[in-house]
C-alpha cells in the first residue's frame, strides 16, 4: 500500500484531501544572528490574502486550515453535517480563540495538528488541551514533521492517526508505537498511572 | 534506596533498545544530525570538542556501592579510568566512544541506572538536599516524592520536547540545600498548622544568561497534587514559552513576561481540569515508595572515642569541615572531598570510586551520595569509625577538609571539554587552589563559595557563588568576570558584577585581594557573604582596579 497514514495502529489509505494554505513570501526574522524558526503562539496567522486565496474543492472529504473553514463556514455547513469537512491547525494557531463558545469540536469528525519541526513539542499539549479540557472524541491526527520517534508520546497525549513525513519508512515508524510496555505516568491512553493499574 | 521493580526494569531495558535504534539510524544516515540530536540528548549524549560526553542520571544523588562499582568498571572499560561528578548529582564521562554507547547503557540498566533525560529540552534529573532523611533540621524527607516525580516525569509524553530544558529541585529541610530558588520549579515541603503536608511552589528561578530567583506560585499546596500541579505549570510552559531564541526559551522568562499573577492564573486554568485526576498521588503509592528509605539498622549506644583527638589537629580540622550532624545519636554524615588541589572539583578516578563504595559497604550501609557541590558522602557512619575512616580516605586523596572553604570549588567542565564554552574553568580552580594551600588560613577565613562557569550556562552555578567566576569571550581570547555577593539557600541572592573582567594569570591574584580586603575589614568571625552585604562591593573594587577607573 503506498499510504503514510498509520491510523487505528495500520498502514491505511487516507480517505481525506489535505488543503495547504497558498504560499507566501515570509519575512525571515534574524536574532542574535539565528534565524527564527518558530511562530509564537497567537501570533496573527494566516494572511487574509492566503484565506481568500485558498481553493475549497466542491467534492470529497477536505481537510481544511481553520481559518479557511471560519472563513466559508456559512457555504460549508451542509457538508460539515455529512461529515464531509475537517479541520488543521498549526501548533502555533490556538483552536480556542478561534471557535465559537458554543461550537463543539465534536462537530468536526477529524482534526490535524501540524508539526512544522520535529523539536516543536507543543504539538502534545495541544493534543491533550483538545482531548480533555474539550472533550474532544474523533479523530485526531498528526501531520507535518512527523517521525517514528514521536510516535510512541503522540499516541500517549490523544492522537489516533499520524502522517508520518513523505520520505520516511512508515512500516519502520509504526513499531514505535510500541517503544514501552508500561508507562509510568497516567495520560489520554492509558488514564491510570502505573500505581494504580498495577499492583506493585 | 528505591529498588526496581520489573516494570521498572522493563521501562530502562526498552530504552536501550529504543535507543540503539536510533544510534543506528543515525549511523546509517536514516536520521541527520537535526533529527538525531535531540534523541540522543534525552540521552545523555553530546558531542563535545574531542569526543561525546555521556552524561549519566544518579536520582535524587542516592548511589548503591554496586552501582559505584559498576561505573569505576564502565569508566574503565570505555573511557579513561575516571568520571566527573557535576552539579546537577549526574555523572560525566568524557571519553566514550559513539558506537559503545548502548553497550553503556546496557551495562547501566543492569544495576537500575540509565542516562534518560540528564540532557535536552525535557524535565531534567530532579534534585534534592544531599542530607535527605538523616539532618536534624529535616522536616518532610524529600526523596519519597523525588522518586514519584522521578517516575512521573520520565517519557512523560507531554513533555519531551519542551522549548528548553526544565529543572524541579525537591527540599523538606527549614535550611534549604538543594537551591529550590533557583530552579524552573522549586518544591519546599513544611507542615501547616494542622501538621499536614504542605508544599510551597517557586517557579520561574534558574541561573544561566538571565540569573532570576524563583516566584511563589502556590504557599500551600497539598502534596497529592505535585504531579498535577506541575503539569499544569509545564503545560502553560510548553505551549507559550518561547521557541524562537533558545536564550529566551526557559520558563523564568515566560514568568517574567507575564508577570507571576498572570501565569498563575492561565495554571491555575489548566489545573481545573486534571485536578484530582489519576495522576493525583494516593496515600498508598506515597507509603510504598517510602517503605524504600526507611530507616537503616542503627545501633544504639555508641561510644564516641572523638575526644581522645581533641589535639590531633589534622583530624580534628576534617572533623569540623567534613563531618555534620546526625539526627542519629553517635553517628555523622561524612563528605568526601572531591575538590584536592591538582584535579579537576568534582571528578574521581575508578580506584577512588571502587575504594568509596568499598567504605560505604563497610562504615555506611552500602549507600553513597551525590552533593550538587561535587563531593561524596557517606552518610550513616558511627562517631567510633570516624578515626578510622578518616585514615582511608587520606591515603585516597578524599580527606581534603576543605568542605565548604573557598578551595572546595564548584567548577563546570569549561573549555577543556565543553563545546559551549568561551573560557576554561578547571585550570582556574587549579591556579586558585594552587594559591591557598594553607588549611589553617583556609579555615580562619571560614565558609566561602567560590563557583565557576565557563559560560552563561552557568552550569558552575556563579551567580549564586560568594565568589562567582565567569569565563568570557572577548576578541577570541579567555577572560573571566567576576561577581561577589550571590548566595544560596533560604537567603539566596544574584552575585553582582565587580567590574572588568580579567585574564587567567591574574585571577589567583584577584581572589587574593578579595580575600585580603575580606580579612581587613571583617569583624570578628564575620562570615565573608555577611562581610560583603554589610560593605558592599567599593572597597574590594577599589584595592583590585587600585589606579584605574572603575
Ligand atoms: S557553564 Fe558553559 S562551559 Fe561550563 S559546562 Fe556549562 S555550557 Fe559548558
Amino acid at each position: 500500500m503506498n499510504s503514510q497514514l498509520v491510523l487505528h495502529d495500520k498502514i491505511q489509505d487516507d480517505a481525506w484531501q489535505v488543503i495547504e494554505l497558498p504560499a507566501i513570501e515570509v519575512e525571515i526574522k534574524k536574532q542574535a544572528g539565528k534565524i527564527v524558526q518558530f511562530k509564537l503562539t497567537g501570533e496573527d496567522f494566516p494572511t487574509q490574502k492566503q484565506i481568500e486565496d485558498t481553493v475549497v474543492p466542491e467534492k470529497g472529504h477536505l481537510i481544511l486550515p481553520l481559518k479557511v473553514f471560519l472563513h466559508h463556514k456559512k457555504a460549508l455547513d451542509q457538508r460539515l453535517k455529512l461529515g464531509e469537512i475537517a479541520i488543521w491547525i498549526y501548533t502555533h494557531e490556538e483552536i480556542e480563540k478561534n471557535l465559537d463558545n458554543g461550537d463543539s469540536l465534536n462537530q468536526f469528525p477529524l482534526i490535524a495538528i501540524k508539526t512544522e519541526k520535529f523539536a516543536d513539542g507543543r504539538i502534545f499539549s495541544i493534543a491533550a488541551r483538545i482531548r480533555n479540557k474539550f472533550h474532544f472524541k474523533n479523530d485526531l491526527r498528526a501531520m507535518g514533521d512527523v517521525l517514528k520517534d514521536q510516535l510512541y508520546f503522540l499516541k500517549r497525549v490523544g492522537f489516533s492517526s499520524y502522517m508520518i513525513r513523505a520520505d520516511r519508512n512508515v512500516n519502520d515508524a509504526i513499531s514505535s508505537l510500541k517503544d514501552f510496555s508500561d508507562p509510568y505516568q497516567g495520560a489520554y491512553d492509558l488514564k491510570e498511572p502505573v500505581w494504580r493499574r498495577k499492583n506493585r | 534506596m528505591y529498588k526496581y521493580d520489573e516494570i521498572d526494569q522493563a521501562i530502562v531495558d526498552e530504552r536501550v533498545a529504543q535507543y540503539e535504534n536510533q544510534l543506528s539510524r543515525y549511523l546509517n544516515q536514516e536520521l541527520t544530525d537535526e533529527e538525531f540530536r535531540p534523541l540522543r540528548l534525552q540521552n545523555g549524549l553530546y558531542i563535545q570538542r574531542h569526543a561525546p560526553m555521556l552524561r549519566i542520571a544518579i536520582p535524587y544523588g542516592l548511589l548503591s556501592s554496586k552501582q559505584l562499582k559498576k561505573l569505576a568498571e564502565i569508566a574503565d572499560k570505555y573511557d579513561r579510568g575516571y568520571g566527573h561528578f557535576s552539579t546537577r548529582q549526574n555523572l560525566q564521562l568524557n571519553w566514550p566512544k559513539l558506537e559503545d554507547t548502548p553497550d553503556i547503557l546496557r551495562e547501566l540498566a543492569s544495576v537500575q541506572m540509565h542516562a534518560i533525560q540528564t540532557s535536552g529540552n525535557c524535565v531534567r534529573n530532579i534534585t534534592t538536599d544531599q542530607f535527605s532523611g538523616i539532618t536534624p533540621d529535616e522536616i518532610i524527607d524529600p526523596r519519597h516524592i523525588a522518586e514519584i516525580m522521578r517516575q512521573w516525569s520520565t517519557f512523560h509524553p507531554e513533555f519531551a520536547l519542551l522549548p528548553r530544558k526544565f529543572k524541579i529541585a525537591v527540599t523538606g529541610s527549614s535550611k534549604d540545600r538543594a537551591l529550590v530558588q533557583a530552579h524552573d520549579i522549586g518544591l519546599e515541603f513544611y507542615l501547616d498548622e494542622q501538621k499536614q503536608i504542605v508544599v510551597k511552589v517557586w517557579v520561574g528561578g534558574g541561573l544561566g544568561r538571565t540569573p532570576i530567583l524563583g516566584s511563589v506560585i502556590n504557599e500551600r499546596l497539598e502534596w497529592q497534587h505535585i504531579l498535577t500541579y506541575c503539569e499544569a505549570i509545564l503545560r502553560v510552559y510548553n505551549l507559550y514559552g518561547r521557541r524562537d531564541n533558545s536564550f529566551k526559551a526557559r520558563i523564568k522568562i515566560l514568568v517574567k513576561a507575564l508577570g507571576i499573577e498572570k501565569f498563575k492564573t492561565l495554571v491555575e486554568e489548566e489545573w481545573q481540569y486534571i485536578k484530582d485526576g489519576p495522576n493525583t498521588i494516593t496515600e498508598s503509592e506515597l507509603q510504598r515508595v517510602k517503605a524504600f528509605f526507611s530507616e537503616p539498622a542503627y545501633e544504639s549506644n555508641i561510644i564516641s572515642n572523638l575526644e581522645a583527638y581533641q589535639n590531633d589537629k589534622a583530624f580534628s580540622q576534617w572533623l569540623t569541615r567534613c563531618t555534620h550532624k546526625h539526627k542519629k545519636q553517635g553517628y555523622r554524615a561524612v563528605t568526601l572531598s572531591l575538590k584536592p588541589t591538582h584535579t579537576a572539583p568534582g571528578d574521581a578516578t575508578s580506584e577512588q570510586m571502587r575504594a568509596v563504595a568499598s567504605m560505604a559497604d563497610e562504615y555506611s550501609f552500602g549507600e553513597i551520595r551525590v552533593s550538587h557541590e561535587q563531593n561524596l558522602i557517606l552518610a550513616d557512619v558511627r562517631e567510633d569509625n570516624l578515626r578510622e575512616l578518616w585514615k582511608k580516605a587520606k591515603d585516597l586523596n578524599l580527606a581534603t577538609p576543605n568542605v565548604g572553604l573557598l578551595t572546595d570549588i564548584i567548577c563546570c567542565p569549561g573549555g577543556d571539554f565543553c563545546s559551549l564554552a568561551n573560557a576554561k574553568s578547571i585550570p582556574i580552580a587549579e591556579s586558585i587552589q594552587a594559591v591557598f594551600d594553607d588549611m589553617d588560613y583556609l579555615h580562619d577565613i571560614g565558609d566561602i563559595n567560590l563557583n565557576i562557569s565557563g559560560c552563561m550556562n552557568a552550569c558552575g552555578h556563579h551567580h549564586v557563588g560568594h565568589i562567582g567566576i565567569l569565563g568570557v569571550d572577548k576578541n577570541d581570547s579567555e577572560w573571566y568576570q567576576v561577581t561577589l555577593g550571590g548566595n544560596q539557600g533560604n537567603f539566596a541572592s544574584i552575585g553582582k558584577v565587580i567590574g572588568p573582567s580579567f585574564s587567567a594569570a591574574q585571577m589567583p591574584e584577584v581572589i587574593r585581594k578579595i580575600i585580603s580586603v575580606f580579612t581587613t575589614v571583617r569583624h570578628d568571625d564575620e562570615l565573608f557573604i555577611d562581610c560583603v552585604h554589610r560593605v558592599g562591593l567599593e572597597p574590594f573594587k577599589d584595592l583590585i582596579y587600585l589606579g584605574e577607573e572603575h
